[in-house]
This record gives C-alpha cells, sequence and structure tokens, in this order.
C-alpha cells in the first residue's frame, strides 16, 4: 500500500511553474511537468525549513494548478445547487485545506526526486507519467493530468500509484456535506477546520 | 496425512470455492458511480470500527514505538527478510499468469537476496535498480478472468475484495516455502518477520494512514475507495474514464 506516497507527492504539486499561453502539444505538457520537477528537486535540496515550504506550497498551488476545475471537481453534483457565494468561499476553503492537508507532509519527500517518464495524449488534456524515487522505498508512479482549458498551462489532477487525488477528496467532501445533513455552508465551515 | 489435515484442507477448499462463487455472483449487484461493489457495507462498516479501534489501542502504539526504537538499519534488515520470503510466492504465482519475465525477477532475486543479501536482510536487488515483482494469487484469478467480487473489509488485515481474499487463502499454499518450514520453524521465523514488517509500515507510514483513519470525514469511505483504486490500478484494470472533460466540467463561480 503506497498511501503515503499519496500524500507525499501532493506536496510536489505546489511547484508548478507557469507558462504562456499557446496551443497544449506533447511537447509543452512534457515541459510543464520537467519544470516542475526541476522546481521540486530544487525546493527539496534547498535545505529550508518545514514552514517555509509549507507557505511556499501554498503559494503556488494557488498560483499555478487549474483551481477553478478542482474546486468545481471536488465539489461534486452539489456545486449546482450551490450559490455564487457558496462556491467562491468553498473554492478558497477548499484550497487552503489541500495546502494545510498536504503541505505539512512536505518532508516525506525530503531526499527524493521525480523524473519523468513519458507523456500520452487522451481526449484534450495530456497526461504525463513520472516515476519518484523516495528514499528507502521502491520507485512508484505519479501521473499529472495537464490542459490549457484556462490559456495556460496547467494540471487539474494527479495520481499516485492509480489513486486519484480529486476522487478522493470528492468523496471526503461528499461526506462532510452528508455529516451536514446536505447543509453547503456547514460542509465549508468543516472543510475550514479539516486537514 | 491425518484425517484432521485432511479435514483442514478441504474446508480451506470450500471457502476459496465459495468466496469465487461470490466473485462470479456480484455482477448483477448495485454499483456506484466510483465503480464500488458494496453490498455488505453495514457489515464491513461493523468490521471497520472493529479494526479502529484495534489500531488505536494496539497497533498504531505498537508500529510507532516500534519505529522510533529499532535502529533503521535493523527495522529495514527485518522488512527485507519478510519481502524475500514473499519472492518464491511471487514466482510461483507469475508462473500461473504466464508471465514469464516476472517469474524470472522474482527467482533472480530470490537468490541473490539469500545469497549476497545475507539471507534476504540486504535488499541487494533494489540496490542493483532490478524492478520489484510483487504478485499474488488474486492477481493470477485476475488474469484468469474472475472478477472482483464486492468489497470486503476483513478483522486484522483491513480492505479487500472476494477476489483477493480467495487470493490470500490460496497463497498460504501456494507458498512453496511453506513445505520447507515446518510448523514450528514457521511460527518462529516467518511470522514474526511478516508482523514485525506490519508493524514496521504501521509506523512510517503514520502521518498518511492517521489521516484516513482518524482525521477524514468518513474513514470507512476513504480507506474503501483508496485501496480499489490502487488496487486496480496494481492489476493493470484502472478505468480511465473516470476524468472528467476539463473542457465540460462546468467550473462558472469557482
Amino acid at each position: 500500500m503506497q498511501r503515503r506516497h499519496f500524500l507525499a507527492i501532493m506536496g510536489a504539486s505546489a511547484f508548478l511553474p507557469a507558462l504562456p499561453a499557446r496551443a497544449l502539444t506533447d511537447a509543452s505538457a512534457k515541459k510543464l511537468v520537467d519544470s516542475l520537477v526541476n522546481d521540486v528537486n530544487k525546493v527539496i535540496t534547498s535545505g529550508k525549513s518545514e514552514k517555509a515550504m509549507y507557505s511556499e506550497f501554498a503559494r503556488i498551488f494557488a498560483r499555478y494548478s487549474d483551481t477553478s476545475y478542482i474546486s468545481a471537481y471536488a465539489m461534486g453534483a452539489d456545486g449546482r445547487t450551490a450559490s455564487k457565494a457558496q462556491k467562491r468561499a468553498f473554492s478558497e476553503a477548499f484550497q487552503s485545506y489541500i495546502a494545510r492537508k498536504y503541505g505539512r507532509r512536505f518532508r516525506e519527500f525530503i531526499g527524493g526526486r521525480l523524473e519523468v517518464k513519458s507523456v500520452r495524449r487522451v481526449k484534450n488534456w495530456y497526461e504525463v507519467d513520472t516515476t519518484a524515487f523516495l528514499q528507502g522505498e521502491a520507485p512508484f508512479t505519479v501521473t499529472f493530468h495537464v490542459s490549457n482549458r484556462t490559456g495556460r498551462d496547467l494540471f487539474f489532477n494527479m495520481f499516485i500509484e492509480g489513486i486519484n487525488l480529486l476522487l478522493t477528496e470528492r468523496a471526503e467532501v461528499g461526506a462532510l456535506i452528508d455529516r451536514n445533513g446536505g447543509n453547503i455552508d456547514g460542509m465549508i465551515r468543516d472543510l475550514k477546520s479539516a486537514g | 496425512m491425518t484425517i484432521f489435515s485432511r479435514l483442514h484442507r478441504a474446508s480451506v477448499l470450500v471457502l476459496v470455492v465459495s468466496l469465487l462463487g461470490a466473485c462470479a455472483g456480484s455482477n448483477g449487484t448495485a454499483i456506484t458511480p466510483e465503480g464500488i461493489n458494496d453490498p455488505n457495507e453495514k457489515a464491513n462498516r461493523g468490521v471497520h470500527e472493529f479494526n479502529r479501534s484495534l489500531d488505536r489501542a494496539f497497533i498504531r502504539p505498537a508500529g510507532v514505538g516500534y519505529t522510533n526504537f529499532v535502529p533503521d538499519g535493523l527495522e529495514d534488515g527485518i522488512t527485507n527478510f519478510a519481502l524475500n520470503l514473499e519472492e518464491p510466492k511471487n514466482m510461483v504465482n507469475s508462473l500461473l499468469q504466464g508471465n514469464l519475465r516476472g517469474a524470472g525477477l522474482s527467482l533472480f532475486s530470490f537468490v541473490t537476496n539469500t545469497t549476497l543479501g545475507f539471507g534476504g536482510i540486504i535488499d541487494a536487488t533494489r540496490e542493483l535498480g532490478i524492478p520489484e515483482n510483487d504478485t499474488d494469487f488474486g492477481e493470477t484469478l485476475y488474469v484468469w478472468g474472475v472478477g472482483e467480487g464486492n468489497y470486503i473489509e476483513l478483522p486484522f488485515l483491513g480492505p479487500s475484495t472476494h477476489r483477493r481474499t480467495a487470493g490470500l487463502v490460496v497463497d498460504l499454499f501456494t507458498n512453496p516455502l511453506s513445505a520447507v518450514f515446518d510448523g514450528r520453524s514457521r511460527f518462529f521465523y516467518l511470522t514474526p518477520a511478516g508482523f514485525a514488517s506490519g508493524l514496521s509500515a504501521r509506523g512510517r507510514f503514520t502521518d498518511t494512514i492517521d489521516s484516513v483513519l482518524y482525521e477524514s470525514a468518513d474513514s470507512y469511505a476513504q480507506a474503501r475507495l483508496i485501496y480499489l483504486q490502487n488496487r486496480r490500478f496494481k492489476l493493470g484494470d484502472a478505468e480511465s474514464s473516470t476524468e472528467i472533460d476539463p473542457f465540460e466540467l462546468d467550473t462558472e463561480g469557482f
């Protein structure tokens, strides 16, 4: 079971660089993840404190991933009935929840590295496979999904050994909604203290 | 063969056959959008609560203590020793799956780690960059076309499926080492090594396991979803169609 890897690599998603808008190609999808991998490796070897890594993570995650897609997906079908204000509040709460939950595990990644292996087109996005090497662990697969839906190349999902980040977090948000008897505001309140 | 061991084998056979029957019969039952087939959710949740209290009271403290107090080198050595003893089982299952490369990797790993790795204490093949070949009879059943069956949470062992559970039972017997070690040496070497490597995993991955078991809103649902996705990925049975096209999702307002 590689759950730890799933969580450890979430930290890695923070370091996506922004690229100028243009058609998404095999090469640009690979370039995006290559830059991500470079930046991740740079931060890992920077010797910064955990706290510094964590705040860097929160800031860069908000800036370089497709946050509106990620939030909309995580809210699932309940998003259809949510008001504009609720969507905005959820988006904000969810992003900081992700940053808290995965950011504090960044230390598990210290001493490790990621290598880009292959790129494959799927419908109108790209799937970039990388291999993660963590100290004392068997290598494992981390997959990024990249699209230019927003006009910029951004990653919108990632998989660690087949575990889909968004699907897993959508189940968690769904459980919070159930716990609040279907009340979206209650779910958002809980999300702010979760992670 | 004594009457007792005949009866014992017969009861194992009955268990495996009934689990396989469950795999075949599960095709008509309800499946959620996430592809989860869990008609016995209520009973499974009961087992989950049992496992959680067991973990809280014993396994977690023991695992964390084990990782903190046993020197890393020794801890790795014990885990490597336990994993090396799995290689004959991996080899047999790879052969049953028609996977000659996998069988060769496991044979090579077992011979190399047992000799150059001092009885398996050092994972020499990992140092050499040789890929791991980790498989089981559950995977063999998958290759043979047996359905996954229902999701089931096993007491002590955690998330599983009917197919995987049938595989676990069969693997107790397909491991060629079972024939080499008699009951007593198995009790003194094999079982403690496996148990220790389990504690080691609980201790090392404690932040992550805690976040699933104790920090999520519905730990049963999280464990089930994470287990099934990871297991299907391992078997090459993952569905790529669960992704929502980024250009089709309504992201207005988010």
